[in-house]
């Protein structure tokens, strides 16, 4: 499956990752090549194998539902770009 | 002093030859002189390095010091350090300073170990020759000319160089192995949940796995032993005890038998390579091990399958740099889409980029079952693969990467790099460890030999790499580079 331009702008715009035409022309032969490589998978009959997502086979453990943590809010944006009153500052979302 | 292992050192150490603070301050005296050329060292933690040696040396005098106690070491960046800035190698965390420790890097402190810095890697571990770091690649100890592996390079080259005995890095798809081959060093990829991935920043999920690289297999063994075990901060951490990994360092080889995969032995393979492989492999004979020929037929469909499943994950995983909490922001976003869009552009270099794409592309609506599903379909045959050989066998054995080290700034397509890490890849995608061993050289770059084992059979696996390093002394060659300075 070949990738085209209008593909590598719209996966640009789902990853929020700010791409020019020019830029995303560039990407077009690398991305190509290597959904090429890729594609060799399709040659394989997979018919009826259970997708392995995780190398042991793992499920997610439960845990008692009881608090284990603490509010460490400053601490935790004090490595923030903005922030005020506790919040994260982002440009204004709401007119 | 920087040509001894770490349990040389620890024994040195124990016995008072020499303090910490002595053993710390000549090791950063070493990165001072040396690493301006080598470029293995992002961030260097001299002053809060000594103070912890001098802890560590009133430990001793107490009598309460740990196993890795007072013993220098350096950390990949992509371990979160509290208060110390950790940057994944990328420009998106380059002022980034972690709030919290790593759970590796608690249990390091916790063994009294001193960390020296973070070392050098590509960006968030995407690459085979740390080209892709944005603080500059760094190069090989053996020839300067050379890349170091990666993406664990900084790790590697600071080792095979004599800056720290050891350190730790993490293994994607090879990104300790085949820098600990192109070094000439040992470089342990544990089973996958072996070791916490608390605060190991993500790229791969279900791939990601921190280990250690180090001069000898016994050294590997202490830090395993120090770092394995279970986090319940990681929900992907195996509830399983921690064995005495130095335990089986000494078991004799009679009867071991070791697999040959045959793919592993095919095309692209240097010559040079395969020589020196082949007589690490009648090393073996000689102390008493039967091999014979395997094979794991979907080897070719390793690369293609990684490909979709780690970028993948890594689009996913990535997504958590926007700018708004921790990391890099861009200036004057106009609104919050512009924030998003500028930032990571700014943040991410071309490689993660790259990944990102492919990984937001085949996840995207109308490709997700011909590619992320297929892959994983592909990714148990390749399991099921090694689970049928090791009924057969108890080792696998082979090269650790195709060729010696590349020359820097060789690989200039991306699928050429990726085809480098062919002998790698499919092991993280079955979740079994691996160690790669000095076996030799080619010209004058280092061979690394890959031993393969079971699910959880690390202990196996050290002692198979530490028998070999009895019988032979490839381990114990250091490059020309820094042997004049003390």
């Amino acid at each position: 499956m070949a990738i085209e331009h209008a593909d590598v702008l719209r996966a640009a715009h789902l990853a929020r990752v700010g791409l020019s035409d020019d830029e995303a022309t560039g990407y077009v032969d690398d991305l190509s090549r290597i959904l090429e490589m890729v594609d060799q998978l399709q040659a394989v009959d997979t018919q009826g194998i259970t997708p392995l997502a995780h190398p042991l086979d793992a499920t997610q453990r439960l845990r008692p539902d009881e608090v284990t943590e603490h509010s460490q809010r400053e601490r935790f944006q004090a490595c923030a770009p903005a922030t005020e009153d506790g919040l994260y500052l982002v440009p204004r979302v709401v007119e | 002093m920087h040509d001894k292992t770490l349990t040389e050192l620890a024994a040195g150490l124990q016995a008072g030859e020499f303090s910490s603070r002595e053993l710390c301050q000549a090791a950063l005296d070493r990165i001072e002189h040396l690493d301006g050329e080598l470029n293995s060292f992002i961030t260097v933690t001299a002053e809060q390095a000594l103070a912890n040696a001098d802890a560590a040396d009133r430990a001793r005098e107490a009598g309460d010091a740990g196993p890795l106690a007072g013993l220098p070491l350096a950390l990949k960046d992509i371990f979160c350090t509290q208060g110390v800035r950790t940057s994944c190698g990328s420009k998106m965390l380059d002022d980034f300073v972690s709030p919290y420790d790593a759970s590796v890097v608690e249990k390091l402190r916790q063994a009294g170990a001193v960390n020296l810095g973070k070392t050098n890697m590509d960006e968030f571990a995407m690459g085979s020759s740390n080209e892709s770091s944005f603080y500059g690649p760094v190069k090989n100890p053996w020839d300067l000319s050379a890349v170091p592996g990666g993406s664990s390079g900084g790790s590697a080259a600071a080792v095979a160089a004599g800056l720290v005995p050891a350190a730790l890095g993490t293994d994607t798809g090879g990104s300790i192995r085949q820098p600990a081959a192109f070094c000439g060093i040992t470089g342990l990829k544990p089973t996958y949940g072996r070791v916490s991935r608390y605060g190991m920043v993500a790229f791969a999920s279900s791939l990601d796995q921190g280990g250690p690289l180090a001069r000898s297999a016994a050294d590997c063994a202490l830090l395993l032993e120090a770092i394995a075990g279970h986090d319940v901060r990681d929900s992907t951490s195996v509830a399983r005890v921690v064995p005495d990994y130095t335990a089986e360092l000494d078991t004799p080889l009679t009867g071991l038998k070791i697999g040959l995969p045959k793919e592993y032995f095919g095309d692209g393979l240097d010559p040079e390579v395969e020589t020196a492989v082949r007589e690490a492999i009648k090393v073996y004979e000689s102390l008493g091990a039967k091999v014979c020929e395997v094979s794991l037929p979907h080897t070719h469909l390793a690369i293609p399958a990684y490909y979709v499943i780690a970028p993948a994950e890594a689009s996913s995983n990535l997504s958590r740099f926007d700018g708004v909490r921790f990391g890099h922001r861009c200036d004057d976003p106009t609104n919050l889409e512009d924030l998003y869009k500028r930032t990571r552009a700014e943040g991410f270099g071309e490689e993660v980029k790259r990944r990102i794409l492919i990984g937001t592309h085949t996840l995207s609506e109308g490709f997700f079952d011909a590619y992320y599903l297929k892959a994983q379909q592909v990714r148990r045959l390749i399991r099921q693969d090694f689970l049928d050989a090791f009924d057969e066998v108890d080792v696998l054995m082979g090269p650790t990467a195709p060729t010696p080290a590349f020359d820097l700034g060789a690989q200039k397509d991306p699928v050429s790099m990726y085809l480098q890490d062919i002998y790698t890849i499919a092991v993280n995608l079955a979740g079994i460890p691996g160690i790669s061993v000095p076996a030799g050289f080619a010209g004058n770059r280092p061979v690394g030999l890959q031993v393969l084992a079971p699910h959880f059979a690390e202990a196996q696996l050290l002692g198979v790499a530490h028998q070999f390093q009895q019988a032979t002394d490839w381990h114990l060659k250091r490059p020309a580079f820094g042997k004049e300075t003390a």
